[in-house]
């Protein structure tokens, strides 16, 4: 039985018969734990390769999208209907001069952008990408995916209060409010599909959701649990600072928020870490709700790949979804939101918890 | 709990004010405590420049004023020349002048709708806006060559008469805008975030908005049925079937739906003026030949000195503009240029009502409410 990523590797490269030789190679020395170092260190580089070319894609079809919403093109010139627009803004941007504010705080200053990555990064560490596809199946996956993308406002924070700017200030306040408020009832939405499944672990979740009903409906836990997907969705769109929830960045209010004083390469650090954000949440979503890698089995084609192209699938459309909320509502105001949080869904999220309790110590479903 | 107040410069540079406009806010938290209009970044003197002026050389300038909407400019200033000297234009000229202006207020509640939405955060809207206003900007451009500075209009006429095949486009404008008002209503009007961020905000009751001196649809807005082409009608306005909207509810959202029906009322307009606009000369033919006229005509169109000299006196005339009451006070002391221009501007006055509406708000609620005044910044400072 496989069990991740490093297992899988292992598994093909024993398949081709290089694994045995590579291992007496590194065995006769003694360092067989280099070996493994560098299958680790290969698997980080693919998934990061991946999430990188993720985030430039999707940075473009942001555009695109609100191009086709706006009756109008979207980026047209660099490549063909502007693919390359991501790395022509990349380009761009590093040679942008990079302004350090006289009264900011350097060392935050500096360090924040990085920071923001490291939440949306880590969050990719237990999310199941296909059958096996999984850098570590953690037993705790769930808490760790709430936990460590409750980090992120973290980075904001710092870049808030290191750039010395009242805007700055304000958005990232906003976004600590936001994120209380937000990161309780995403919690609560989810523990219901935890009860349900009787495990943490993302890939245990993901297999309760395997088959169908009377052969038609899959048997995915948006449909158990509708309104704990409604809940996750909405806190999720929260956590992400998207529109119609974006105060820590409001650019009509607080003019960039957060990232006010920031330019060049570190203003684009920003960018990265929100649509890499986007593509952890949106797979998180799919994970929890709508089947993960899940589908149909076509029996010929290993199931590593269809399991992959289903994953990405879902994944996109979360992603669409996402965008298309950009493209077409208003913001609301933070008091709004922090109402809604906390009146609204947190009592709903509870409720939810509460009949799915009883149901299942009735053992009805 | 105890919190310092925190001043905040909003502007001159930022986002949403629409310019060059600075709110000096002292805030508490997100809450906003007290708040100045500073203005007068974009002064460039225009009343003092008129007086430099010959009359008709003064009218480019009137187009810098609200450049959003210059045509109502345009016509309040060679309106009140025209008063001046005892002069009145031909019917068809009056025609044409109240089309283009009515046009233009339509365009105007584009932008006001799209920009006001774009505060908000919903950053569609103001590309469908100027969607439609492109096609109306494109029948401006037919008709006098320019699509926001007009200088269109001359003292006793308009400059160029209707190009052929202008009443069919606008036709086609007409048709294509009621389809789309419905439009905008579906997605805007009724999207609840709309209504959480416009709804008993920015609320200034009529006797405060009357106090102010705010007009247009901004007093309308607050249940007073205050408009000048009703009130005191000018050029053609009696003769055409239209009614001022009005709405009760005094905040934000009634302001917006003011400026919607507007829309709706300035196409009932532009459809009568298609149907009956008559035949005639565009300029007068009134002799005025007071003054030396230099530059021969070279045509036999009916031709109006460029320099002339109206009687000593002073007039004040005021129109109904998109944004509200536009008056031009002019006083001749017998040149060939005005003693004195002095410009009432709409935005200006109805700018200077923003601190009673937003004290005790919050950031948000300053940009919603400061979008729903629709203030042009050129118009603000002159």
């Amino acid at each position: 039985m496989i069990a991740n990523a490093y297992e899988l590797i292992v598994n093909i490269l024993t398949a081709i018969g290089i694994y045995e030789p590579v291992y007496g190679f590194f065995q006769s020395f003694g360092l067989e734990y280099l070996l493994r170092i560098i299958i680790v260190v290969v698997e980080i580089v693919v998934l990061l390769v991946f999430v990188l070319l993720s985030v430039m894609f999707l940075s473009w079809l942001e555009r695109k999208m609100f191009g086709w919403v706006q009756s109008r093109y979207g980026p047209m010139v660099t490549g063909p209907h502007g693919l390359f627009q991501p790395i022509a803004d990349g380009i761009k941007l590093v040679g942008k001069e990079d302004i350090i504010p006289a009264s900011a705080d350097r060392w935050i200053f500096t360090l924040a952008p990085f920071i923001i990555f490291v939440p949306a990064l880590l969050v990719f560490v237990p999310l199941p990408f296909g059958d096996t596809l999984i850098l570590s199946d953690l037993r705790m996956g769930l808490i760790y995916i709430i936990a460590i993308s409750a980090l992120s406002p973290v980075s904001i924070l710092l870049a808030g209060w290191a750039s010395n700017n009242k805007y700055s200030l304000m958005g990232a306040m906003r976004a600590v409010a936001q994120d209380i408020s937000y990161t309780i009832p995403l919690a609560l939405a989810a523990i219901a599909v935890v009860l349900y499944v009787g495990s943490l672990s993302t890939v245990d979740i993901v297999r309760a959701q395997e088959g169908t009903w009377f052969g038609i409906i899959p048997r995915w836990f948006i449909f158990m649990q509708p309104l704990a997907f409604i809940l996750f969705l909405i806190a999720s769109i929260a956590e992400m600072g998207r529109i119609p929830f974006d105060f820590q960045e409001s650019e009509q209010e607080l003019v960039a928020g957060f990232f006010t004083e920031y330019s060049g390469m570190k203003f684009a650090m920003y960018f990265l870490g929100e649509y890499a954000h986007l593509f952890a949440v949106s797979g998180v979503v799919v994970t929890i709700f709508l089947g993960g890698w899940t589908g149909p089995v076509l029996s010929p084609i290993p199931v590593q790949i269809t399991s992959l192209v289903y994953f990405i699938i879902k994944t996109y459309a979360v992603i669409l979804f996402a965008m298309w909320l950009r493209d077409t509502v208003p913001r609301v105001r933070i008091d709004q939101l922090l109402n809604l949080g906390w009146k609204i869904m947190i009592p709903l999220a509870l409720l939810n918890l509460l009949v799915t309790s009883f149901l299942l110590t009735a053992r009805v479903i | 709990m105890e919190t310092d107040e925190l001043l905040i410069n909003m502007g001159p540079v930022h986002p949403s004010t629409h310019g060059v406009l600075r709110f000096k806010l002292i805030m508490d938290g997100e809450i906003i405590r007290d708040c100045k209009v500073v203005m007068g970044y974009l002064h460039r003197g225009t009343e003092k420049l008129a007086e430099m002026k010959t009359y008709l050389q003064f009218i480019p300038y009137t187009d810098r004023l609200d450049y959003i909407a210059a045509m109502p400019n345009n016509y309040a200033y060679v309106r009140a020349v025209e008063e001046l000297a005892g002069i009145e234009a031909p019917l068809r000229a009056e025609y044409i002048r109240v089309l283009t202006m009515e046009l233009n207020r339509i365009t105007n509640h584009l932008v006001f709708m799209g920009s006001l939405l774009l505060d908000l955060g919903a950053s569609t809207p103001i590309m469908y806006g100027f969607r439609e206003r492109e096609k109306a900007l494109q029948l401006y451009e037919m008709l006098c060559g320019a699509r926001m500075t007009f200088s269109y209009m001359r003292v006793g006429g308009v400059r160029e008469d209707l190009p052929e095949g202008f009443i069919p486009r606008l036709n086609e404008f007409i048709k294509d805008m009621e389809m789309r008002i419905v439009d905008y209503e579906q997605l805007i009007n009724d999207n609840e975030i709309f209504l959480l961020r416009m709804k008993n905000i920015g609320v200034i009751s009529a006797e405060e908005a009357i106090n102010y001196g705010m007009t247009g649809p901004s007093l309308r807005g607050s249940g007073v049925n205050y408009d000048i082409r009703k009130l005191e009608p000018y050029s053609i306005y009696p003769d055409l079937d239209f009614k001022a909207c009005v709405r009760k509810e005094c905040d934000s959202y009634a302001r917006y739906l003011v400026r919607i029906d507007e829309m709706k009322e300035s196409l009932h307009i532009l459809k009568q003026i298609a149907d009956t606009i008559p035949a005639g000369e565009i300029i007068t033919t009134q002799k005025y030949g007071i003054a030396p006229v230099t530059g021969a005509p070279t045509s036999v169109m009916p031709y109006f000195p460029r320099i002339f000299t109206p009687p000593e006196g002073e007039v004040y005339t005021r129109i109904e503009a998109p944004k509200g009451e536009l008056g031009f006070y002019v006083v001749s002391d017998g040149t060939t240029k005005p003693y004195r221009v002095k410009i009432r501007s709409p935005s200006f006055c109805n700018l200077v009502a923003i601190p009673k509406m937003v004290v005790g708000l919050k950031i948000p609620d300053l940009i919603a409410a400061f979008g729903t005044i629709d203030v042009v910044l050129g118009d603000v400072d002159r």
